[in-house]
């Protein structure tokens, strides 16, 4: 079929018009502090001291400092690497150093970073850094935490922390990717309170959504690297980082529907209740961040996640566990494992040890449809977050060593077949990707 | 009718061994229940693992050990197993835990003999080294901090003895490289900096070949403190004057 040559010019018009919009609209869409009405500083009458100690408190329950840390490094002068699909990201500093930290800031530029995910510079940050949730901080606790981060000391790594644009995988580590990247997944918002709700679901839906960045591991991250929507809690695999969040919905995966709300908050504040353990990442968390949570603040979540379970049980994935006969081999190799080095601390049927070692039998970790959590928690062992609940926790050796992968797949169908579980076989091909991937 | 009785009394013994549910069977509420994580690579009580990679820990100072929890903690030791599982624990409870090993006391294995392929030069080198130092390069004897008798010095010096060679030859590769290191200032990174690569193999060689003393203990103090050059980041008290 021909076309006659002003078709052609029209259609080049037409798709030159609109990749210039398109670029004009990325722009604007990543630029829009520069017109939009700020939030003045909130002039309320408490003491410097006061909004210091309550911007304390914050950058705790943000867990700011734990990314903003590297090991062995001074607190809070950045440099921690960062895993992506697309490459590596190093925190920033965010002491008041005046050459790599905040120095120079004012209390405008450390909300514009907060709200808009944009440095002093214009610089647009990577979505490594959280700003999808950390958007909805309001103005008041933004100044508090920037008032908090103003005392410490001012500090550097020791080596030069590598910027995005050499870190990170061409052609992600470009400006315009970021831009582009930002128009399609972000966009500033503030929390805007449910008046249906109460005072105290609202604080609990406020932190979850924002500073305490929930989904950002509890929802699944598409192609691009986006977690879902700040009240996404469907669950999520971290990617490289290889631990599955479960889902804080499914009554099957972390079940807080079926829990009071004393419970869940335990969880957090002690790193442990009667039916779970934090581990791996969360781990992490309780250490660093929820063991010094206000109570008050730890009741409002736990009845804001709570409530969110009871609401959306329903549109929770189900996943049926498909069972596939293993091979009596396989598991009579998997009984011959845990006789020999699990029964000891887990017991014959599974049932652990009170407030020591969690029950295999019945425990929703085990059942979990991804066995990512199992396969990490054998090769690598662990123990539990020492909090001021739980300050001597009971730990669990490595096995990366002593275990092949077909004998850690073995081991982990047996348990997940035995004492009334049922939950799908694991494969040597499983455990042996994530061995891989963890690397030395 | 003994037989009968001493039947009767076993199985009895046996019902009320019964574990209560979810109390498990054998266990106590104990350190070594609570360092299981520990023992399974260094051995029962910390006494060394089979494989000659995994030290001893039994017995070490309680600051030794603690410093080093700390050390893999803070990014100055590399073990990505360690770390992993020193990460969640808190500053009291990795003190508990070194204080535990630490108050182990458990004999030593007899060392290895040397190697037939080692000379008697290199043993010879790496006695000097451990007992006199080099005068020329400045390195003081490894009795100047380890203890005059090698077996560590309260609170903070590791002994050097009973070690397998594998271990101690990769503990002084790791200084050599910058993998370990101590706290500032790094008095064992500046030794290590003074020394040639077959200095370190052969102080390793030797060391690894020694008996140990009847009393294994670590010194309380050293016998000398240290000339004014010298200062232990991770052990001050090796420079000050002892009272």
């Amino acid at each position: 079929m021909m076309f006659p040559q002003h078709f052609w010019r029209n259609v080049a018009w037409l798709w030159l018009t609109a990749t210039v919009l398109l670029v004009i609209a990325v722009v604007i869409d990543n630029h829009r502090d520069l017109w939009e009405v700020q939030p003045r500083p909130q002039t309320t009458n408490t003491t410097l001291a006061t909004q210091i100690s309550q911007g304390q408190t914050l950058l705790q329950i943000g867990n700011c400092l734990a990314c903003h840390t590297e090991r062995g490094q001074p607190m809070g002068a950045g440099g921690r690497p960062f895993e992506t699909p697309f490459g590596r990201v190093y925190s920033n500093n965010i002491t008041p150093d005046m050459a790599q930290g905040l120095g120079t800031w004012q209390a405008d530029d450390f909300w514009r970073a907060l709200h808009y995910g944009k440095s002093k510079d214009g610089r647009l940050l990577t979505p490594v850094f959280p700003y999808k949730h950390t958007t909805l901080i309001s103005r008041g606790d933004s100044d508090a935490m920037f008032a908090a981060l103003k005392t410490l000391p001012a500090e550097t790594t020791q080596n030069p922390i590598p910027k995005v644009s050499e870190s990170l995988d061409w052609p992600f580590n470009s400006g315009v990717a970021i831009a582009i990247w930002r128009s399609l997944f972000f966009s500033p918002g503030t929390y805007k309170p449910q008046v249906t709700q109460s005072n105290e679901w609202n604080r609990g839906a406020y932190l979850a959504q924002g500073l305490g960045h929930c989904a950002a591991c509890h929802s699944p991250r598409n192609a691009w690297g986006a977690s879902g929507e700040v009240n996404d809690f469907s669950g999520g695999l971290m990617p490289l980082v290889n631990w599955y969040a479960p889902s804080l919905l499914s009554a099957q995966e972390t079940g807080l529907a079926q829990q009071s709300i004393s419970e869940i908050a335990l969880l957090l504040k002690s790193g442990r209740n009667a039916t779970a353990v934090a581990s791996g990442p969360m781990a992490e968390v309780v250490k660093h961040s929820t063991q010094n949570w206000p109570e008050a603040d730890l009741l409002a979540v736990a009845s804001y996640l709570k409530e969110q379970a009871q609401t959306n049980s329903a549109s929770a994935i189900v996943n049926k566990p498909s069972i596939t006969k293993s091979s009596g081999n396989f598991l009579s190799l998997g009984a011959k494992i845990y006789e020999q080095h699990c029964e000891q601390c887990h017991q014959a049927k599974g049932q652990g040890v009170v407030n020591a070692y969690p029950a295999l039998a019945q425990n929703r970790a085990i059942l979990l449809s991804d066995p990512t959590n199992l396969v990490q928690a054998v090769l690598y062992g662990g123990y539990p977050a020492a909090t001021a609940h739980n300050p001597r926790p009971f730990g669990m050796p490595p096995f990366v060593l002593t275990l092949e992968d077909r004998e850690i797949a073995a081991v982990l169908t047996h348990l997940r077949s035995q004492w009334g579980n049922q939950a799908s076989e694991v494969t040597p091909l499983q455990v042996n990707r994530i061995r891989a991937l963890q690397g030395k | 009718m003994i037989g009968k009785l001493a039947w009767f009394s076993t199985s009895l013994l046996v019902l009320t061994w019964q574990p209560a549910w979810g109390q498990g069977k054998d266990f106590k509420d104990d350190m070594a229940e609570r360092t299981r994580a520990c023992t399974a690579c260094h051995g029962d009580q910390g006494k060394a693992g089979p494989d000659g990679y995994y030290p001893r820990l039994a017995g070490k100072p309680a600051g030794y050990l603690f410093n080093q929890l700390k050390n893999f903690q803070e990014g100055k030791r590399h073990y990505n197993l360690m770390t992993r599982l020193v990460d969640p624990l808190s500053d009291a409870y990795l003190l508990e835990i070194a204080q535990h090993f630490a108050s182990l006391k458990l004999p030593y294995p007899a060392p290895a003999l040397p190697s037939a392929r080692v000379s008697a030069q290199v043993l010879k080198r790496g006695k000097q080294l451990a007992l006199e130092g080099d005068a020329a390069k400045d390195v003081p004897a490894c009795t100047a901090c380890h203890g005059t008798k090698l077996t560590g010095v309260q609170a903070h010096v590791p002994g050097l003895l009973g070690l397998p060679l594998d271990y101690l030859n990769a503990q002084l590769g790791a200084w050599q490289t910058h993998q370990r290191k101590a706290r500032q200032p790094d008095c064992m990174k500046e030794v290590v900096a003074r020394l040639q690569s077959e200095d370190l193999v052969a102080v390793a060689t030797w060391l690894s070949t020694q008996n140990m003393p009847t009393d294994t203990a670590p010194a309380s103090k050293v016998s000398s403190p240290l000339k004014a050059s010298w200062l232990c980041g991770s052990a001050p008290e090796l420079s000050k004057v002892q009272p």
